[in-house]
């Protein structure tokens, strides 16, 4: 069977999700794909509230952010198809994409696809790194706010960025003892404001340390911890043992790229984005004219981020279809604006930083 | 202290009914709907299969069907990814070694 649509979106969650409401708003005939059995993304596990700018979703729990988005999706349907568990598993020619679900396989030929598959998480290199009990901090989060199940009783925690503190905060609330968070850089990575919180309530943060080895042959017992010298360099004979059954890597996460690679978008490396990204402008696409990226795809930031990424996304596929329009510009102007407000500061460097990165490849592309 | 949570501050969780099923030969319990990976690792099992070369213990690790660390046999199908696959009624779920066999 053969599916045909205007615009074509891989992925369900913040931003695939809201590039879709605004290319179905517009007029666009929208199909999405997501291989998950709901809608949303990881905003499903995210019990914490957002900071984002008061003009969207800021005070607002992730998961109450994913139900608000299902309801657009809803709202829209006439022009909006969603087909969950379904992958998108490649691209075939030009304007066709091969989509795979439980019971069948079909082809899609498309005018436009905006592609926001996210991201992976990183894993950390270290002995026994691959021992039952080790898990990314997603998956904790999977597993806890999504099923209801603890994943241990005593979990070490590795890497202090937002995600490592708020994973921990959200650990404490279900019943789970942090022992502490590990950090090999000699500050907090995360915003204050979150490492306060669970210092309060007695985890300790050891910064410039590191996990040398996890204990244990069937499944984690503890850690071996050591010192980090201004070089991140092991100092020797300051080894010590912690005793946990699980251990959480907040480490980072990595875009998930296979598609832009095979639809023969440029790729370009940038360390503050979080690696490989498709090369793209302003307005989302890549090198690629049929191809469009948003969320954690375009480079590792945040939900609210991956919105308004994907509005613009949503905004100019359209566009580049059906020709310029107000509204679309409008929608563009406004989440740019947003955009910009929500990269100010210190906390938005390294963002700013790689997106201007970005713009000189493009300029030299 | 098990691991299901009871009580949550801020979240409540929407259970399936009740199921058994085997896992190596034994009766487990677990919640229709929820992963398999979860409904083991909620009966306090997470070595879910040895890895090929090296004969490693290994469990979940990113639990959204990424990265392939929880495949299992299940029901004979070998190489199930149980961090997405949903428990139902009845289920034979077997620890996987290696690439695991697929039976003709």
């Amino acid at each position: 069977m053969s599916r045909q649509t205007e615009i074509f979106v891989v992925g369900g969650g913040p931003a695939g999700l809201s590039a879709a409401i605004v290319a179905a708003e517009l007029g666009a005939k929208v199909l999405l794909v997501d291989d998950n059995a709901t809608l949303g993304g990881q905003l499903i596990k995210q019990t914490h509230r957002f900071f984002g700018s008061s003009a969207r979703d800021a005070g607002i729990r992730g998961i109450a952010i994913a139900e608000k988005l299902c309801q657009e999706v809803q709202a829209r349907k006439k022009n909006l198809q969603v087909l969950l568990n379904t992958s998108a598993v490649g691209f075939y020619g030009d304007g066709e994409a091969g989509i795979l679900s439980p019971d069948r396989y079909e082809k899609v030929t498309y005018e436009r696809v905006v592609v926001g598959t996210g991201a992976v998480e990183n894993s950390l290199n270290f002995e026994n790194n691959d021992l039952p009990g080790i898990y990314g901090a997603g998956a904790v989060q999977t597993l806890m706010n999504v099923h209801g199940i603890r994943p241990g009783h005593k979990i070490l925690m590795v890497g202090s960025g937002n995600i490592g503190l708020i994973v921990s905060y959200q650990l404490l609330q279900a019943g789970v003892q942090v022992i502490g968070v590990v950090e090999a850089m000699p500050t907090i990575g995360g915003y204050l404001v979150h490492a306060s919180k669970i210092r309060r309530l007695g985890v300790p943060i050891m910064t410039g340390h590191t996990i040398v080895k996890a204990l244990g042959t069937d499944g984690v017992t503890g850690a071996l911890l050591c010192r980090l010298d201004d070089k991140f360099q092991r100092i020797p004979n300051t080894e010590f043992e912690v005793a946990c059954d699980c251990i959480c890597l907040a480490v980072g996460l990595s875009p998930l790229i296979d598609l832009f690679q095979q639809a023969k978008c440029k790729m370009v490396y940038i360390p503050e984005l979080g690696g490989l990204v498709p090369l793209h402008d302003g307005n989302m696409r890549t090198t690629n004219p049929r191809v469009y990226v948003a969320g954690d795809a375009s480079g590792i930031e945040e939900a609210t981020t991956a919105i308004l990424g994907g509005r613009i996304a949503g905004a100019r596929a359209y566009e580049s279809i059906h020709g310029p329009s107000a509204t679309a510009q409008k929608i563009v102007d406004d989440a740019n604006l947003e955009l910009k407000s929500l990269r100010a500061g210190s906390t938005g460097d390294r963002i700013r930083w790689g997106r201007e990165r970005l713009s000189q490849e493009i300029a030299a592309c | 202290m098990s691991l299901r949570i009871e009580e949550h501050p801020i979240l409540t969780f929407k259970k399936g009914k009740k199921v058994t099923f085997t896992f190596d030969g034994k009766k487990l319990e677990g919640f229709e709907g929820e992963p398999i990976a979860a409904a083991l690792h909620a009966a306090g099992i997470r070595l879910l299969r040895h890895s090929p070369h090296k004969n490693r213990a290994r469990g979940f690790f990113c639990a959204i069907g990424r990265c392939s660390s929880c495949m299992m046999e299940v029901n004979g199908v070998v190489n199930t990814m149980t961090c997405i696959t949903p428990l139902a009624a009845g289920m034979d779920v077997k620890t996987q070694k290696g690439h695991g066999v697929i039976k003709p």
